[in-house]
């Protein structure tokens, strides 16, 4: 067996399932064929292009082409002012625009040495936590669309609806909201903000369990992602992999507890890693299962936030809001955890200008996408379009 | 860093890391700057990059596993384009440090460090696309974002945009 080519260039064509090696035909010869998969193909969520070698069923190799959706988003940032940044950072990855501003508020807020109010922290985690399960949920759907397991994407939009809502009443807006400013927020949550979202608590953490048992523990959905796409731990640190494909690796890491920002030390909440029992580690079933285990850890943070949330008396959500941002000179790279890992914002400030010097933004799927390359050697087609939705990937944060 | 001010302790460890490297290296790295934002010391020898990188990653005291960002920067006054790593030893030694390479404005090249992190390799990609540096030795040197045939360097600073691209009127 370990005279074989894996990626099938001779005549036995074979292919890995966890970690045997399994012989799918002997003595064919096939030629090689060149398969586009994308930019317009449902599987690939969103405009990406791959480029496969394949050999029968099996992907040789496989080249991402990248750039389809991409707006400047560096070259917009150099020329409008730092407060206008928020925006663009909404469009980087739509399905999570809280935690992105959330993340580039913080580092801005790193370079100018504000106090904010302890209010504003507190709202900022509840909206960002609500956005990481709307997001999850958008995760868990098309993975299982792709599956081929419609139901459970109809299940999860309806609940995702009810957050999308949640965050309009509070900022305007379904998806791209503009509502985390720097050094504060735009406004203050309406009066019985807290009281729906505790609805919506008690309303999804059932539907958790339901979720699990429809999708997670689905006898089909389970043979597609188990073994599939394995990734060891130390190649994923190497890669830069980070959020929930780095934890369904098996390794413990959470910027919220590993480099905390804003609230997160004061909060009791797990990072949930799988142990190996219902997945192989670092297979597709396993990054699933992190994404699907984080919505409940996400449920329990909203709840601590809201016991602990000071009152709206004399509060004023723009009060730490600077009339006229324009950070010391320096240097800052700053971070959070977001639904797909870290996103990190690298700026370079001149101390005289309002706008930054250099702005650049680290997405997580841009750096877990270019794994791509190693993870679909000698997989099956069908295999490749699971590894994709694993991945998670938002093109706009990609190609920005 | 002024006398008396409090040097925080993630700043205390990247110092003390900086200090094997700079025993290591010598005169091929530069003086650590001790900012509280994003501590950093600079490649003054570009040859030694590669190197440096290796020793960071392997090193027992040091374990730089992790690549958390490699951002392109144009420095117009000093007439050189650079990058920007930010380093981290993720879950070994917890500490960070930022690493500043720099080479020549036009025609420039830097060695590339894809080979030590594969975060690299798109990222330099990136970074060519944007400043138009190149990076020696790396496996895949072509522009990532942008097309194939795109024209100039957009992140530089004084980058003027092609009147069309393909029969398409540009700018807008």
């Amino acid at each position: 067996m370990q005279e074989l080519d894996i990626a099938g260039m001779g005549s036995t064509r074979v292919t890995r399932k966890g970690n045997n090696l399994v012989v799918l035909e002997k003595d064919l010869q096939t030629e090689q064929m060149v398969l586009a998969m994308g930019p317009q193909h449902p599987s690939t969520h969103g405009v990406l292009k791959l480029e496969c070698l394949t050999d029968g069923e099996v992907v040789t190799h496989a080249e991402p082409y990248l750039g389809y959706l991409h707006r400047c988003f560096e070259k917009c940032c150099e020329n409008v002012d730092y407060p206008a940044i928020v925006p663009y950072t909404d469009r980087l990855d739509y399905l999570a625009g809280m935690n992105s501003e959330f993340a580039y508020a913080i580092t801005v807020e790193k370079l100018l040495d504000i106090e904010i109010p302890r209010r504003v922290e507190f709202i900022r985690v509840i909206v960002a936590e609500l956005n990481r399960i709307a997001s999850h949920l958008v995760a868990i759907g098309t993975y299982g669309i792709d599956l081929g397991a419609f139901t459970p994407f109809l299940f999860c939009f309806r609940d995702r609806e009810i957050i999308l809502s949640l965050l309009e009443w509070a900022s305007g807006a379904r998806m791209l909201y503009n509502y985390i400013w720097v050094g504060g927020l735009a406004y203050d949550v309406p009066a019985d903000f807290n009281k729906r979202v505790m609805e919506f608590v008690t309303y999804f953490r059932p539907k958790t369990v339901e979720l699990y048992k429809l999708l997670t523990e689905n006898e089909i959905f389970v043979k597609r992602t188990r073994g599939i796409g394995i990734m060891p731990a130390d190649v994923a640190i190497n890669y830069g992999w980070s959020g929930p494909m780095l934890r369904g690796s098996g390794v413990k890491w959470d910027l919220r507890r590993n480099d905390p920002y804003s609230v997160y030390p004061e909060l009791d909440f797990e990072v949930p890693v799988p142990d190996g029992k219902v997945s192989d580690i670092g297979d597709c079933l396993s990054r699933h299962l992190v994404r699907a285990l984080e919505m409940e850890e996400s449920l329990k943070i909203i709840e601590q936030c809201i016991d602990k949330m000071p009152s709206a008396e004399g509060f004023n959500a723009r009060s730490a809001v600077p009339k006229r941002v324009r950070p010391k000179a320096g240097e800052v790279y700053g971070r959070a955890e977001n639904p797909r890992g870290e996103l990190g914002f690298y700026i370079q400030s001149d101390g005289k200008s309002t706008k930054p010097l250099r702005c650049k933004a680290r997405s997580s799927c841009f750096v877990n996408l270019s794994a791509m390359k190693d993870l679909s050697k000698g997989q099956l087609i069908p295999d490749l379009v699971a590894i994709i939705g694993s991945i998670d990937i938002v093109l706009g944060e990609v190609d920005r | 860093m002024e006398e008396g001010q409090v040097i925080s302790q993630s700043v205390q460890q990247s110092a003390a890391a900086y200090a094997i490297i700079k025993d290591k290296f010598g005169e091929a790295v530069s003086a650590f700057d001790a900012n509280e934002t994003m501590p950093f010391f600079e490649v003054l020898d570009l040859s030694a990059w590669p190197e440096i990188a290796l020793f960071m990653r392997d090193n027992p005291k040091l374990q730089f596993n992790y690549m958390a960002c490699l951002s392109g920067v144009d420095y117009q006054s000093e007439e050189k384009v650079g990058i920007v790593c930010n380093l981290e030893s993720l879950g070994k030694l917890n500490h960070r440090i930022a690493v500043k390479v720099k080479c020549a404005r036009t025609g420039g090249s830097i060695p590339s460090v894809a080979g030590v992190w594969h975060t690299a390799n798109w990222h330099e990609r990136e970074a060519y696309d944007m400043y138009g540096m190149l990076f020696s030795a790396h496996p895949d040197m072509r522009r990532i974002l942008c097309p194939d045939d795109w024209e100039g360097y957009p992140l530089l600073k004084d980058y003027k945009v092609q009147e069309s691209y393909h029969g398409i009127k540009v700018p807008y």
